[in-house]
């Protein structure tokens, strides 16, 4: 019998045809073991310079802005097992808008999910603004400026540069780490009501299990918490953060919405997408999307986008766009590992460094474009799962997506890497 | 109890979601409240999408529609119980 024909006979389900066959076909062994004991549950990472611990091992190419793409992208081309990270800015921004771009590059080199890194940017000294943040978490970083050396030479030197880094981090040794050092995110997106019903609560109840034993967890969202934020106001830890997160809320409803509006926030909240699924107000979007912070934990602090959480292990809410790239991104910067993405119509968004773990309940999106969805919990529709069990099954793919395992947005190449922008450049 | 047609989150709430692929119009659907796993039946007046909402009771123009037992917005027309409601008949009052 043909490996493949195995394959059909372990399931039911044609593994061509739609479904998330991997979820459904394999039985592995760290999953059984972490959904039985989670509090016990632990996964092999690379332990960085400065402690953390990541759950992938990438040398990546950081372009300081967007003239500098084309260089990065050639040193990745040449060097195998190295990653562009081409965007769009980095030139004249100034003020909170510039101090936003160094913290989202400096923050993406420092994640622990990185081994090393090469700056490649116009001009030498704010290439070498990022290369000394990326250099205080003490993990190799190199910085090449173009100007006066021109492209060709500038990805020659890079490249040699590169070449060592990646050399160097296929050697690093893997260790075993507990559960309660992993940094874990939360974002939804193309969210329908079954997401409210099923893949949001159920990365809740991860964080009600997980949080407790001292992961790092972060919500955010700004617009998306219109119609539930005085739900969201009393899941503060404290009036003082509660205050803080609430002129963060109304500062996005004032400054931008309310002098940038045209009618119903112009179609985009709810989204096209959104309003396909059965969603049909902000407030019911809001109340499905905080069901991603379960019912026990609170926030412990309200941060600013992209800056990482200072305050200890808990959930954390972070100032962030809806959108889910840029979204994803900026909780990357702030030194997450594993990022939980419930949808429900099917976002298929990735992210150059963090692994992005799909949950969906929604059986359409399950059987239309399963190869996108890494947990399925339609299950919790149809009553033959409860939302505990969902959670379980996150935890058990947050594990194995920790030993390794690629997630779908990984396995099919999505590497969204967007810069929040606050205010157009100079 | 075999698998529901229609989800309804809160006691509260006056409307359910969808579950199904394919709704038909004269369906006698199975009902669950997930808040206390509570069953009621109801018939749909249409076909509904899956993931889109059906009225629990009648309706008014004006009046708040309650889901998560939360208010979600505002009717803009009269909405009879089993008929679908969407950005049709319903709206947000935040903008």
């Amino acid at each position: 019998m043909s490996e493949i024909s195995m394959f059909h006979a372990q399931t039911a389900q044609n593994p061509f045809n739609g479904g998330a066959p991997d979820q459904l076909v394999t039985k592995a062994t760290p999953a059984t073991l972490a959904s039985a004991d989670y509090k016990n549950a632990t996964f092999t990472g690379w332990r960085r310079e400065n402690g953390r611990v990541g759950v992938r091992n990438h040398v990546i190419l950081l372009p300081l802005d967007d003239l500098s793409n084309a260089a990065c992208e050639a040193v990745a081309n040449t060097v195998k097992g190295t990653m562009a990270l081409p965007h769009a800015y980095g030139r004249l921004q100034f003020g909170a808008d510039l101090d936003l771009h160094f913290r989202t590059l400096i923050g993406i080199g420092s994640n622990p999910n990185v081994a090393a890194v090469v700056v490649i940017g116009i001009e030498d000294q704010w290439t070498n603004t990022v290369v000394q943040g990326i250099a205080k978490t003490g993990k190799p970083v190199v910085g090449f400026g173009i100007e006066g050396h021109g492209d060709i030479a500038t990805i020659a030197k890079a490249s040699y540069q590169a070449k060592k880094f990646v050399q160097w981090a296929t050697e690093l040794p893997r260790e075993t780490c507990s559960i309660s050092e992993l940094w874990v995110s939360t974002k939804c997106g193309e969210s329908d009501t079954t997401t409210g019903l099923s893949s949001c609560p159920t990365v809740g109840n991860m964080y009600d299990k997980l949080i407790p034993h001292g992961i790092y967890g972060v919500f955010g969202e700004t617009s998306e918490i219109t119609g539930a934020e005085h739900l969201c106001k009393e899941r503060a830890a404290s009036p003082e953060i509660a205050e803080k997160w609430y002129k963060m809320w109304k500062s996005y409803q004032d400054d931008v919405i309310e002098a940038h509006k045209t009618n119903d926030l112009s179609d985009s909240q709810p989204t096209k997408g959104n309003i396909a699924g059965g969603l049909t107000t902000i407030e019911e979007k809001a109340l499905g999307n905080l069901e991603k912070i379960g019912r026990e934990c609170k926030f412990i602090d309200a941060l600013e986008p992209a800056e990482a959480p200072a305050k200890g292990p808990g959930l954390y809410y972070m100032d962030t766009s809806s959108a889910a790239a840029e979204c994803v991104t900026l909780m990357a910067a702030a030194g997450y590992v594993i990022h939980t993405f419930p949808t429900g119509q099917g976002n298929v968004i990735g992210n150059p460094i963090v692994p992005v773990i799909k949950i969906s309940g929604n059986p359409r999106t399950i059987r239309t474009m399963g190869e996108h969805i890494d947990v399925d919990v339609s299950g919790v529709l149809r009553r033959d799962m409860t939302i505990p069990q969902a959670g379980d099954a996150l935890i058990d793919m947050i594990i194995r997506t920790a030993n390794g395992r690629l997630t779908a947005a990984e396995s099919l190449g999505h590497r969204e890497f967007v810069m929040t922008k606050l205010y157009r450049s100079a | 109890m075999s698998a529901p047609h229609l989800l309804v989150h809160e006691k509260k709430d006056t409307v359910g979601v969808v579950v199904v692929e394919g709704l038909k119009a004269g369906t006698d659907m199975l009902c669950v409240v997930t808040h206390d796993n509570s069953a009621f039946h109801l018939t749909a007046k249409m076909d509904v999408p899956i993931g889109h909402k059906v009225a629990l009771v009648d309706i008014k123009a004006g009046d708040t529609i309650w889901k998560y037992g939360q208010d979600i917005g505002i009717a803009k027309a009269d909405i009879a119980k089993g008929e679908h409601l969407h950005v049709h008949n319903a709206k947000t009052k935040r903008w």
